[in-house]
């Protein structure tokens, strides 16, 4: 069942050698595996600390000296319930890989175990578990990261863009200009907002196309449905920016401003760690944060090809925030152009 | 003309830092941004997975199945929902009301009384969610754990032995609860650092530079290194602050270990924001315009912290092509050598690596900056 995970990290791994009999066949199948790759053998738990702390190897599996002896016993019956026992030692330094090792290393466990009892006399388990994965069958978690991407960079140039239109007239002195103009507030609005939306179609579509082409993301939902999206969410996204450009004097208070904007953003929105593991109060907040809508969106029409209904539902919150935001945006406007 | 260099250096870090007091934003940024950051990562960031949602489907109950539901709704890492229908859970499924779903055919007890006399095995179907790669994993090996669980009570139950030839007991060193916060806390200080010495630096500079009062500088006897050594001192300070307050909240608030050595950190630190500050200077007389240098400093310094460091995403899973970018980014580094610090202890084995790559870094591009800054006015 394995093999089918294709794995797409060679993962760096090494075996303490101590039993001197049956683990080859394990080891074999841990090389083979496509997950990990043997890069050392080591012959003393004293040369372990030493690997994991230069980052050598990212686990080491330590076979015990009594290996072979629990592995026939427990297969025989005769030290019942005590089956051999391997370690895996994994670095927690590094995200949540760890977990995801120790994942692998159980399934070539438990296909290994399956076949020594088949071979040894044993008897097989009564029921397996059998997984079938949708939306990304090999589980690319480049997938997941590009996708996500468009949200954020999109937010990122856009916000800055925008941002910084009215501050850097305001910096440069160009604004008192605009003002004797007979231009209403809501017409230098307009003006301001229209250059973000353009850059923010033209970033998102370049992402998507590198995204088909070059990482071949599959793409099965519609494109007027995404592109419905990504024009609530641009907006959304102006809006906030058009509000910081308000508020603030100068360019840098308006970079900083986006900047002291995005990262929280980008943290609580679902694009790096799912939603569902923050703590209640924390999940409630993020339903004001335009990103959370538009990552199930894009990730939901490119991989799952999400139906029209099922988009309508993560876009009216998206749509209620955007004109919330525009609407306290032309609010502030008006308040700093009289 | 009698003001001696020391004199001058100080009326050029007083008027800069002047600037930074007088302008709330580069406070905010040093400030207030980490404070915000270590309580969102204290309190709210985890991947960790918990009560994953998972849809329970059994097309013929029995008891068998339903000791299966139990063994889950007993598990923390699960909430588990009983669907009438494999159709609804595969609905349920693309709405992301599901993780995963959890099936047993019609015939699986009858199957199951078969295998216990040595058939072939009972199949449990679970259908996942792959959407999100990094947690149908780990749902993966949840369910797997549920399931040998609920082996072995069955075979209590049931008066049975089950042969098991091999377990894996797995052990997982520097950060033995596996919180997630403990690797993301490097991450944080690398982003902070990010956008105060390279971000904040590079629009400072090119400020002068837009507004002209460059020139003005550069009419006083006021000697090029004495003009970058006053500018970058106030930024410095403001960012190793950043860094300071950030280290003490994840300590003292948050409980990340900070296993190394406090004057290691320190001095892994200056080397980066030397290397940061370099940057930043190099974008503004690049750019010489505010706006251009902050889409330069995104792309060359934030975006690199906060994407390609490896405390988000690991390195090792990223196409080859952008892992060897990660290499022309101090942050990798940076980040590599915080985490060996905080969670590992003073593995100099890593630590050393990464200070001479930064130092590389630094020299490079400083040597870029001494030689595209302009020697007077064109």
């Amino acid at each position: 069942m394995w093999r089918r995970i294709r794995a797409l990290v060679i993962k760096e791994f090494l075996a303490v050698w101590r039993d001197k009999r049956s683990r080859f066949v394990l080891i074999d199948d841990f090389g083979n595996s496509g997950a990990f790759e043997i890069v050392r053998h080591l012959r003393a738990s004293g040369e372990i600390k030493p690997v994991i702390d230069a980052k050598d190897a990212s686990v080491v599996m330590v076979i015990p000296e009594n290996f072979t002896r629990r592995l026939k016993g427990g297969s025989a019956g005769v030290e019942r319930g005590r089956p051999a026992v391997v370690q895996f030692i994994t670095d927690g330094r590094t995200s949540n890989s760890a977990q995801v090792l120790a994942g692998y290393a159980n399934t070539i466990l438990e296909r290994y175990n399956a076949e020594w009892l088949k071979r040894h006399g044993g008897k097989p388990v009564p029921a397996t578990v059998v997984v079938t994965r949708w939306f990304n069958p090999n589980l690319d978690s480049q997938w997941f990261i590009v996708l996500g991407l468009v949200a954020v960079l999109t937010l990122v140039v856009v916000l800055i863009v925008v941002a910084l239109s009215v501050a850097r007239e305001r910096e440069l002195g160009t604004f008192d200009q605009l003002l004797v103009t007979p231009m209403r507030p809501f017409e230098v609005m307009i003006g301001k907002t229209l250059p973000g939306l353009v850059i923010g179609l033209g970033e998102a579509t370049l992402i998507f196309a590198v995204a088909v082409l070059w990482f071949e993301i599959p793409f099965l939902g519609s494109v007027p449905l995404l592109y419905g999206a990504l024009v609530v969410y641009l907006l959304a996204v102006i809006g906030i920016g058009l509000m910081i450009s308000s508020l603030v004097r100068t360019q840098q208070q308006a970079i900083l401003g986006a900047f002291l904007f995005i990262v929280p953003a980008v943290i609580l929105s679902g694009f790096a760690s799912p939603v569902e593991n923050m703590p209640d109060w924390v999940q409630w907040l993020t339903h004001a944060n335009p990103i959370r809508y538009f990552l199930i969106i894009v990730r939901g029409i490119f991989l799952k090809g999400l139906p029209a209904d099922l988009v309508f539902e993560q876009l009216w919150p998206m749509a209620v925030i955007a004109a919330a935001n525009l609407g306290i945006a032309a609010a502030l406007f008006r308040r700093r152009l009289y | 003309m009698k003001a001696g260099p020391v004199l001058r250096l100080k009326g050029l870090v007083a008027k800069e830092w002047r600037q930074v007091v007088r302008d709330p934003s580069s406070i905010a940024i040093a400030f207030v941004m980490p404070m915000i950051l270590l309580f969102l990562f204290g309190y709210g960031v985890s991947l960790d997975a918990r009560n994953v949602k998972l849809a329970f489907v059994t097309e013929a109950p029995s008891q068998a199945a339903s000791r299966l539901a139990a063994s889950f709704e007993h598990s923390a890492f699960f909430d588990l929902s009983r669907v009438a229908t494999r159709q609804e859970a595969e609905a349920g499924l693309l709405a992301r009301e599901y993780r995963g779903v959890l099936v047993l055919a019609s015939d699986f007890d009858k199957r199951l009384a078969a295998a216990w006399e040595g058939r072939a095995a009972a199949p449990i179907q679970l259908i996942l969610d792959g959407t999100d790669a990094n947690t149908a994993r780990l749902v993966q090996g949840y369910v797997q754990g549920a399931w040998a669980k609920w082996l072995q009570l069955e075979a209590l139950t049931e008066g049975r032995r089950i042969d098991i030839a091999l377990t894996i007991e797995p052990r997982v060193w520097f950060n033995a609860e596996v919180r997630s916060r403990n690797f993301l806390v490097p991450g944080l200080i690398a982003i902070i650092m990010a956008l105060i010495g390279t971000l904040l630096t590079a629009l400072v500079v090119a400020r002068e530079w837009e507004r002209g009062t460059m020139e003005a500088l550069i009419t006083t006897p006021v000697t090029r290194l004495e003009l970058l050594v006053g500018k970058l001192t106030p930024y410095f300070l403001l960012g190793m602050g950043g860094m300071a307050l950030s280290v003490a909240m994840a300590v003292f608030v948050f409980e990340v270990p900070l296993r190394g050595s406090f004057l290691v950190l320190t001095g892994v630190s200056v080397v980066f924001m030397i290397s940061a500050l370099a940057l930043g200077l190099l974008i503004s007389t690049l750019a010489k315009n505010q706006f251009v240098a902050g889409q330069i400093a995104l792309v060359s310094a934030f975006l690199p912290a906060f994407m390609l460091s490896g405390f988000l995403f690991e390195i090792g899973n990223m196409p080859a092509v952008i892992q060897g970018l990660t290499y022309l980014f101090a942050a990798r580094y940076f980040v590599s050598a915080l985490q060996a610090l905080f969670l590992a202890g003073n593995a100099w084995s890593v630590i050393i690596p990464d200070l001479l790559a930064m130092a590389a870094l630094a020299a490079v591009l400083l040597l870029i900056t001494a030689k595209r800054t302009p020697k007077g006015l064109d």
